[in-house]
């Protein structure tokens, strides 16, 4: 089964095509690398499958629905998430603040505001997992802007599983960290039940080819290259457009 | 160049740095390393001014500059390329560079742009509307132009394909013969073992271990214990 379809996609801003003609076809709980150089169109390309931009032609299908033209909450709403290459969380709430809205908002609970959080119960302990889970046993109560930023992208992969996504969009799940905790990041994305189909922009090629288990190269907006590591690899445009002479 | 001595510095209640000391020279690359939430960043906040260490003294040329605020330690000679793309989002890449460029030394605004082969094309984009990437490449041009004598770069290979960390390292070695010293943090460490002279690790917020980048290389015991490869 597909997970996720792109067809013929296209984003223009202004006078730039940043996405010029896009196809991918992700099956289900396939792990996808995209790669390709900076400004090659990466990020645009995610923020329309997100829903954070909108196409200008083409279409996205997630499993078999058209999602082209849904906002980015409904597409959650269907089971997508996303990470960010910049970090995007509450920087005054506390980490577990962090973690209780995002599993709320995934499980469809209206917060009510002259609630207190703790009376959350059950959400609590589905946090509590998620922080032990990704590393954050220890810090619950921590001002997310008094973390490392190393544990605020851990944070950030914790917040994007709280709804138990069918698809996870990564971008750069591993930029900013430490080889320690970086492999830690890796160890647990492998781990990850394969119900779960993952597409992530990744620039260490040890995590993705680690991780992936197909890789398609983007260059100027346009699919280039795609295969496995050893055809990736031993690609003679993909050697001079991204990764250099080995 | 740069001393570092005795530093402890704090984050309200949080003890951040528990007493950092270290050294670089006129001319030389040198590597901090450790894994994330040590106090690297931290520590570079410290040295320009943004986060003044509570005890401790911090030297530039001789000069006494613990105290100093972060723009006159800027005018002083050093430049900082900080940790996730603080770029002006709503100047032009053109004006990123124009703002804070400096005419003395060689760093021109025609040499820089030949480093970055993105920004020429981009001049008359806003910083914001760049790719991640780009915005690390302005970050680390938009230092350039200031002509440091000193570059603290921390994390400049964030998020950068594998061609363009290469030429990252071509200029960082480029700095290195023109006689500008660095303080580069970075969590590659290929990178850093390729282009640093000296290597210090720091852990829970000290200076734990300090090294040859050919001594790193040979010693598992230090690498597993620290950096935790």
């Amino acid at each position: 089964m597909t997970a996720l379809e792109v067809r013929q996609l296209y984003k223009r801003f202004g006078g730039i095509e940043a996405v010029a003609g896009v196809s991918l076809d992700i099956a289900a709980g396939e792990r996808r690398a995209l790669i390709g150089p900076n400004g090659a169109g990466k990020t645009t390309l995610f923020h329309c499958i997100a829903g954070t931009e909108l196409a200008s032609a083409g279409t996205v299908t997630l499993f078999g629905k058209d999602i082209t033209r849904l906002p980015a909450h409904a597409r959650a709403r269907s089971g997508l998430a996303r990470t960010f290459q910049i970090t995007n969380l509450f920087p005054l709430l506390t980490v577990m603040e962090n973690v209780l809205l995002a599993a709320a908002a995934a499980a469809d609970v209206g917060l009510a505001l002259v609630k207190s959080m703790a009376s959350y119960g059950a959400l609590h302990e589905r946090g509590a997992k998620l922080l032990a889970d990704w590393g954050l046993a220890e810090k619950p109560s921590v001002q997310v802007r008094h973390l490392s930023y190393g544990e605020q992208r851990q944070l950030e992969l914790a917040l994007a599983l709280a709804g138990e996504p069918r698809i996870l969009l990564l971008d750069e799940p591993t930029a900013g960290l430490s080889a320690a905790e970086s492999a830690r990041v890796v160890g647990m994305l492998q781990a990850l039940s394969r119900r779960m189909t993952i597409l992530m922009v990744e620039h260490d090629m040890d995590v993705a080819f680690g991780l992936a288990d197909r890789i398609s190269v983007l260059h100027m907006g346009r699919i280039v290259a795609e295969g496995d590591e050893r055809a990736i690899r031993a690609d003679p445009q993909v050697s001079e457009i991204y990764l250099g002479a080995q | 160049m740069l001393s570092v001595q005795d530093v402890h510095t704090y984050y309200g209640d949080s003890y951040v740095l528990q007493g950092v000391s270290l050294e670089v020279k006129p001319g030389e690359v040198v590597a901090i390393l450790g894994r994330n939430g040590v106090g690297k960043t931290t520590l570079v906040r410290s040295i320009v001014g943004l986060t003044p260490p509570r005890r401790g003294r911090i030297a530039f040329r001789d000069a006494d500059i613990t105290r100093l605020p972060a723009h006159r330690i800027a005018r002083m000679g050093i430049g900082l390329v900080p940790q996730g793309r603080r770029v002006f989002r709503s100047l032009t890449v053109r004006e990123n560079l124009t703002v804070v460029a400096r005419g003395e030394g060689p760093w021109s605004l025609d040499k820089v742009l030949e480093l970055f082969p993105n920004l020429p094309r981009r001049l008359r984009s806003p910083g914001g509307k760049l790719s991640g990437g780009e915005q690390q490449m302005l970050a680390g041009a938009r230092a350039l132009v200031t002509n440091p004598k000193l570059l603290l770069m921390d994390e400049p290979s964030e998020g950068l394909a594998p061609l363009i960390v290469r030429e990252l390292g071509n200029v960082i070695d480029a700095l290195k013969s023109s006689g500008t010293a660095v303080l580069l943090v970075e969590q590659q460490l290929r990178f850093a073992l390729r282009h640093a002279d000296r290597i210090y690790i720091m852990s829970k917020g000290r200076v734990v271990h300090h090294c040859s980048p050919r001594e790193l290389a040979d010693d598992a015991a230090i690498r597993s214990r620290y950096l935790g490869v």
